[in-house]
Parts: C-alpha cells; sequence; structure tokens
C-alpha cells in the first residue's frame, strides 16, 4: 500500500494525543496528578495540539476536503465514520476537563467525569482507527488479530512518553513513572516483533489461481492491461525492496524502542536537569521511530489487486 | 445508506466467458467512449499524449499464461466491478456516497457525496474503483445505468456497452438472482465460478474457465527450428566468413 505522509503523520500523532489525553484525563479525574495550571495547560495543549494536527493532516489526502463534514453520517457501518465522529465528540468532554481541571484548578464532580469520559473517547478513537485497517479483508497484513492491539499499546506508549517528560519538566518526575514507560517501551517492542514475525510467515488464501477463477497450475501475468502505472498500482501496488525494508525495521527498533528504552534507564540514575532531558529525547526519539513504523505497516502491506499484475 | 441492503429484488451482473473472450480490448473501449459521457462522466485522462499517461477505466482486460499438466493457454481476463453481495466498498464509505441498490444490486458512487478518502478502493479486492485525482472522486462501473433503463435507445441495445460491443459474445448480462434467466442456466451449464471466493464479498459476476481441450485440437506442436550450431570443414569455413 502506498505510504502517503499525511496517513502516516496523522495516526502517528493522533495515537500519541489520545494516549497523552487519556492518562491525563485519567490520572488527573483520580487525583492522581494535582491541578497544576502550567502543567495542565502545557500537556492539554500538546495532547489537543497532537490530535488536532493529526486531523487536520488526514484531510490532506482527500480529493474534496471541503465536503469532510459528511464523513460523520455513516457511523452505522463504517469505521472511518465513526473514527471521525468519536474523535470530534471526545473534544467535548476533553475541552471541559481542560476547563475545570487546568483553568479552575479543581477537581470534583463534573471535571472527574468529563475528565473519565475524555480518557473513554480517546480509546475509542484509537480503536476506530485500528478498525479502520483491520477490517479490510485484501490486504492480510492489516485484517489480522495484531492490527488494533498494536495501535491501542503504540498509542499508550508514545502518550506515557509523553506524560513522562512532561511530569519530569515540571518537577514530579517518579521512579514508577520511568519505570511504566520503559515498560511500555518493551511490551511495545515486543509486540512489534510478534506482528512482524507473524506477517513474514503469513499464508494468504488468495492466490492468482482464485484471483483469476483459473483452478489448478500456475497462473503468470502476460501483459499487463495498460503501458504505465495506472491509479490501482500507484495507491495499492506500492512495493518496498527487501532490503529497504529490513534497514527499516532496525531503524525503527533503534529509535522507536530500544534508544528511549536506554534513555529512560539512565534517567533513572541521573539528577533531575539530566533525566529532563534525557526524558524528553525518549519522547522525540520514539515519535519519530514510529512515524518509520508506521510508513512501515503501509509499505509492507500487500494488496489482493497486486495478483492481477503478478506482483 | 452505505448498510446494505437485506435483500435485492434482483441481481444484475455480467458473466464472462474466459473460453470466448480474444482479448481484443473492443469492450474497454467502448466501455470508455459510453461512460465518459455517461453517469459518471467524465472518465479522465491525465496527460493522454505524454510519456506518463494514466487515466480512468472501468474494465481492463488482463492477459494470463494458464499452464496445467494438460498444457498451457493464454486466457484473456476482462476485471471490472463483480457489484457483490456483500460489497465491503459501501459499508467503509463514511460519507454514504457509495450504495448498493436495492432493486438490482447495482453498485454505484454518488459523486456529489463523495470526499475522495480512497478507502473503498482499499476495500475492494479486485481493483475495480478508480480514483478521478483531476475531479477528486472516486469512480466506478455503473453497469451502464444510463443504457439498461434508456428508453431512448432500441430495446437490444439496452445492455452495458461493454456487453454490446464483444465481437466473439464473451460478455453476457442479465439476472444473476433468477435462476431461470438465460444467465443464470449458462453459469450453471458451464460451472461458472466466484472470484476469491474466499475473501467473501459474494461477487454476482460471474467467470466461466475456459473449456477442457478436446481431441480435436493440435497436440503434435509445430516442429522445432534447426538448431544454429558451428560447423567444421568447408560449409562451416563460409559461415565464418558470412558472419564477419
Amino acid at each position: 500500500m502506498h505510504p502517503a505522509f499525511s496517513v502516516v503523520f496523522f495516526t502517528t500523532a493522533t495515537g500519541a494525543g489520545y494516549g497523552l489525553l487519556a492518562l491525563l484525563g485519567m490520572l488527573g479525574a483520580l487525583g492522581f496528578v494535582q491541578p497544576d495550571f502550567w502543567l495542565g495547560f502545557t500537556g492539554m495543549a500538546l495532547a489537543l495540539g497532537l490530535i488536532t494536527a493529526g486531523l487536520l493532516s488526514s484531510t490532506g489526502h482527500l480529493g474534496r476536503p471541503e465536503r469532510a463534514w459528511r464523513a460523520f453520517s455513516q457511523w452505522r457501518s463504517s469505521w472511518l465514520s465513526r473514527e471521525g465522529v468519536l474523535s470530534v465528540a471526545t473534544y467535548v468532554p476533553a475541552g471541559l476537563f481542560g476547563i475545570g481541571w487546568v483553568l479552575l484548578g479543581r477537581i470534583d464532580g463534573w471535571i472527574t467525569a468529563a475528565g473519565l469520559i475524555a480518557a473513554c473517547g480517546a480509546v475509542a478513537t484509537v480503536c476506530a482507527t485500528g478498525m479502520i485497517y483491520a477490517s479490510l479483508k485484501p490486504i492480510a497484513q492489516w485484517h489480522s488479530p495484531y492490527t488494533l492491539p498494536g495501535y491501542l499499546i503504540f498509542s499508550a506508549m508514545s502518550g506515557l512518553l509523553l506524560l513522562n517528560a512532561l511530569l519530569q519538566g515540571f518537577g514530579l518526575g517518579s521512579r514508577i513513572g520511568l519505570a511504566l514507560a520503559v515498560l511500555a517501551t518493551l511490551v511495545g517492542w515486543g509486540w512489534k516483533l510478534a506482528t512482524w514475525r507473524h506477517n513474514d510467515r503469513l499464508e494468504i488464501p488468495s492466490t492468482a489461481n482464485t484471483a483469476t477463477g483459473l483452478a489448478g497450475g500456475t497462473v503468470r501475468s502476460l501483459e499487463w492491461p495498460h503501458t504505465e502505472e495506472n491509479y490501482v498500482l500507484k495507491e495499492m501496488g506500492f512495493r518496498i525492496a527487501r532490503k529497504h525494508a529490513a534497514k527499516l525495521r532496525r531503524i525503527t527498533q533503534g529509535l522507536a524502542f530500544l534508544l528511549p528504552a536506554l534513555l529512560l534507564a539512565a534517567a533513572f540514575a541521573l539528577p533531575s536537569p539530566l533525566a529532563v532531558i534525557l526524558s524528553v529525547l525518549a519522547a522525540i526519539a520514539q515519535l519519530s521511530g514510529l512515524l518509520v513504523e508506521r510508513w512501515l505497516f503501509f509499505a509492507e502491506a500487500k494488496h489482493t489487486v497486486t495478483l492481477y499484475y503478478g506482483r | 445508506m452505505t448498510c446494505l441492503p437485506a435483500q435485492t429484488d434482483r441481481k444484475l451482473g455480467l458473466v464472462i466467458d474466459l473460453d470466448t473472450c480474444v482479448g481484443c480490448q473492443a469492450c474497454v473501449t467502448a466501455c470508455k467512449e459510453w461512460n465518459t459521457g455517461g453517469h459518471m462522466a467524465p472518465l479522465t485522462d491525465i496527460d493522454p499524449y505524454g510519456g506518463h499517461v494514466d487515466g480512468v477505466w472501468f474494465n481492463r482486460v488482463h492477459s494470463y499464461e494458464h499452464a496445467t499438466a494438460m498444457g498451457g493457454r493464454t486466457v484473456n481476463f476482462p476485471r471490472s466491478c463483480l457489484h457483490c453481495d456483500q460489497p465491503a466498498c459501501v459499508t467503509v464509505c463514511p460519507t454514504g456516497a457509495s450504495y448498493k441498490r436495492a432493486s438490482d444490486g447495482i453498485v454505484l458512487v454518488d459523486e456529489s457525496k463523495c470526499i475522495g478518502c480512497k478507502l473503498c478502493s482499499w476495500a475492494c479486492p479486485y481493483g475495480a474503483r478508480e480514483f478521478d485525482t483531476d475531479v477528486g472522486v472516486m469512480k466506478k462501473c455503473t453497469l451502464c445505468v444510463d443504457r439498461i433503463y434508456n428508453n431512448n435507445l432500441a430495446e437490444e441495445d439496452r445492455v452495458p456497452a461493454c456487453v454490446a460491443a464483444c465481437p466473439t459474445s464473451a460478455r453476457h448480462f442479465g439476472d444473476l438472482g433468477d435462476p431461470a434467466s438465460p444467465v443464470s442456466l449458462l453459469v450453471a451449464e458451464r460451472d461458472g465460478v466466484d472470484l476469491m471466493p474466499e475473501l467473501g464479498y459474494r461477487p454476482t459476476n460471474k467467470y466461466l474457465p475456459p473449456r477442457a481441450r478436446t481431441q480435436r485440437s493440435a497436440t503434435v506442436p509445430a516442429p522445432a527450428l534447426e538448431p544454429v550450431k558451428a560447423e567444421g570443414g568447408f560449409l562451416g569455413w563460409v559461415d565464418r566468413m558470412l558472419s564477419n
């Protein structure tokens, strides 16, 4: 599948943003993080900024972005529509929570409820994003039990690293926060390795035989219907050289998992100003690594239409 | 509404005979000619006379070599929308632009509602939908909805343009939901198949596999050409001289 940058950025940025929003809403509402104007303001601005930038970026690949409002109508059948509805609906409790927790500086009654509802909305939106891909049968690498948990794990992981950097920056850093960030990073790493292992051994039931209805023997493409690449090949026939895929997988592991884990581990032992810098660097490295991971998620996905082209 | 109808009154579709298709591309050009002025018009061409020509087509004909223990053969394979019973291209649509008609099962796009998110083309295993980069919306085969019900045309012309154009009658149009219709009888007689049935889209269009070989067909291949090998002696000398 063609890795459009708008969609790669969209899923990575909103994943991290909703992860952070869910954590802030939950921890704030339950009193684990006390109301503090600048901490709350920076945290909510970062979360909602990432979400908003991602959502705006996603409209970048639309042919007719001025009609995007129509995408809120088909939530009964379409995961993309559900994602749109949930993402916009989540702004309401998130905004109320921001007003109460950040501006009014208290946590009680409706503010607690708003925080918890915003956290649920964030998780539900990430689920809808994951299901857009997991529900597509023609792409076996996506139509897999690994896709939806992957989106949730990476969202929680990147959200945790952002929250840890934030808390460290405001002098509220804790060993538990660091430990959870390292743990989440290792879980994410394990999940990605398991996903790649699953995909590399995938036996796709559709073949050139079933695609053409010609039973038995071998079906070899003699001639394409067109001499130049058409929309179908440009959008769904994207191919990545095996050697580049291997290299990009190593870059993903280094940037998204290994480097953040090492930086956070070092932050355990070092005093405050260094621990803050390392925590921020860990979050930045992980987000850049996740961009590569998401690019590969598209580039390595094979659509059944390529069978018609002998690819 | 992108929820699918529980059932459709009819299942209009095509039956494509891979035995008689000669790959002449007449259906391809007839489709383009009709539809670039039809329901989904225009079928935009980008840079039509340049080096990187691209454009929207609803029907594309591939050629394959099918090699089995019985021998090999060339199979021409027209590929277009199959107007599936379970079209995921419709249910994934976030705007309601894609829909399946309850009356005849035809899958259509309402261009005025399409936002060009392209998700429907990802959801189609058959590559039937093509995006018009110029207009910014998705386009697809309409089963010539503007021909088959068109009272301005003579009755025999009320078939899709590809069917009307086929010189070998490899394309048949009719109601595949009616087991007594000529197309359904043809599918039953020739053991017509679904494409990628394992994905569960339940295509309406059926493909008739090539017929088995008969004793009447040529079984002795043409004699092989003589190998050109270097010879010695006088002829070898002449060969070497002429080769220089």
